[in-house]
């Protein structure tokens, strides 16, 4: 059980970090929307350029959507067995006075790490008009994936963000790797 | 053949496919989860409409946002539409973005360099949401 004198402890950590909206937990359509449009009024208030709140908007909807469709259930053997509820997840946003960091986390397949490393450094390694080269190539090839996006959703994260993307994996037990993706969207 | 119909909501666009005049309209927002789900019966009906066509077709589309879900789906649309051109139409797309959106008026030029259909990027203060 979490102490009560932590409650403190937790919201200045969250703070400290400008973290403008989080939430960890089960995602279904019905909470995407939810979040979107708290992300849409926040942003009305904290970004004057309207091409900025676009972009922002449009790197939180694919990130959530990621969460959505590729986050994993199962349990997670160690540290201590844990069963995963579905589709949970964690999305953070910071804002400061250099932009936006659009920070999301879930459990994957072991297995599935090295091809999404592979697409993640791929996407890393093109400047942003090979960016734009690899999205019209990938959009006209005519493969459709679970999410119906084909591969997609990562190259227009990318091209929205304008930086390189930051992430990270930490294994968690032979299965199970934990994903951390931070997005940023500078002003 | 039926039109197509259909209100926005915060998550689909605005859809009228209107049989009669040619012109078909999708405006607003698309970004839902499931998106093939949402497109298969637009596309079907652009089949449809493939066989009895107008000799004027024109797709108007006029979105906020649209998530890589849709832009396969939207993709779609697009070569259907090229099957209503190859088949002696006239097709145009109307491709509309606002103002300081270039990330809007790129997509609709990736679109442009994947499909054979004549584009028009129409800029807008703001688009049309209802």
């Amino acid at each position: 059980m979490i102490m009560v004198n932590r409650i403190f402890d937790l919201y200045d950590e969250l703070e400290k970090q400008r973290i403008m909206l989080s939430f960890k937990g089960d995602l279904s359509p019905d909470l995407i929307s939810a979040i979107l449009n708290l992300v849409e009024q926040k942003l009305v208030v904290t970004e004057p350029e309207h091409r900025i709140r676009k972009r922002v908007f449009n790197v939180v909807m694919e990130c959530l959507q990621n969460l959505y469709h590729h986050n994993r259930s199962g349990t997670i053997t160690k540290p201590e067995p844990t069963a995963l509820d579905e589709r949970q997840g964690v999305v953070m946003i910071a804002h400061d006075s250099s932009g936006y960091s659009v920070l999301t986390g879930n459990y994957m397949a072991k297995a599935e790490v090295s091809e999404l490393k592979e697409r993640l450094d791929q996407v890393n390694g093109c400047a942003p008009d090979q960016l734009r080269d690899l999205y019209k190539s990938r959009l006209g090839d005519g493969t459709f994936t679970r999410s119906g996006g084909g591969g997609l959703g990562i190259i227009d994260i990318a091209r929205k963000s304008g930086r390189k993307l930051e992430y990270g994996f930490v294994p968690m037990d032979n299965d199970n790797t934990f994903f951390s993706l931070n997005v940023n969207v500078t002003t | 053949m039926t039109n197509i119909l259909l209100d926005g909501s915060p998550k689909t666009p605005t859809v009228h496919f209107d049989s009669e005049t040619g012109v078909l309209e999708l405006r607003g927002r698309s970004i839902p989860e499931n998106s093939i789900e949402f497109y298969k019966p637009l596309i079907d009906w652009i089949d449809q409409y493939a066989r009895n066509p107008k000799p004027q077709t024109q797709l108007r589309v006029q979105l906020e946002y649209f998530n890589t879900s849709s832009s396969k789906c939207i993709l779609d649309l697009f070569k259907k539409l090229e099957n209503v051109r190859s088949s002696g139409n006239e097709v145009q797309v109307l491709w509309h973005y606002e103002t300081d959106d270039e990330d809007m008026l790129e997509a609709g030029e990736d679109y442009q360099a994947i499909i054979s259909l004549p584009f028009k990027m129409i800029q807008v203060e703001e688009v049309d949401k209802k």
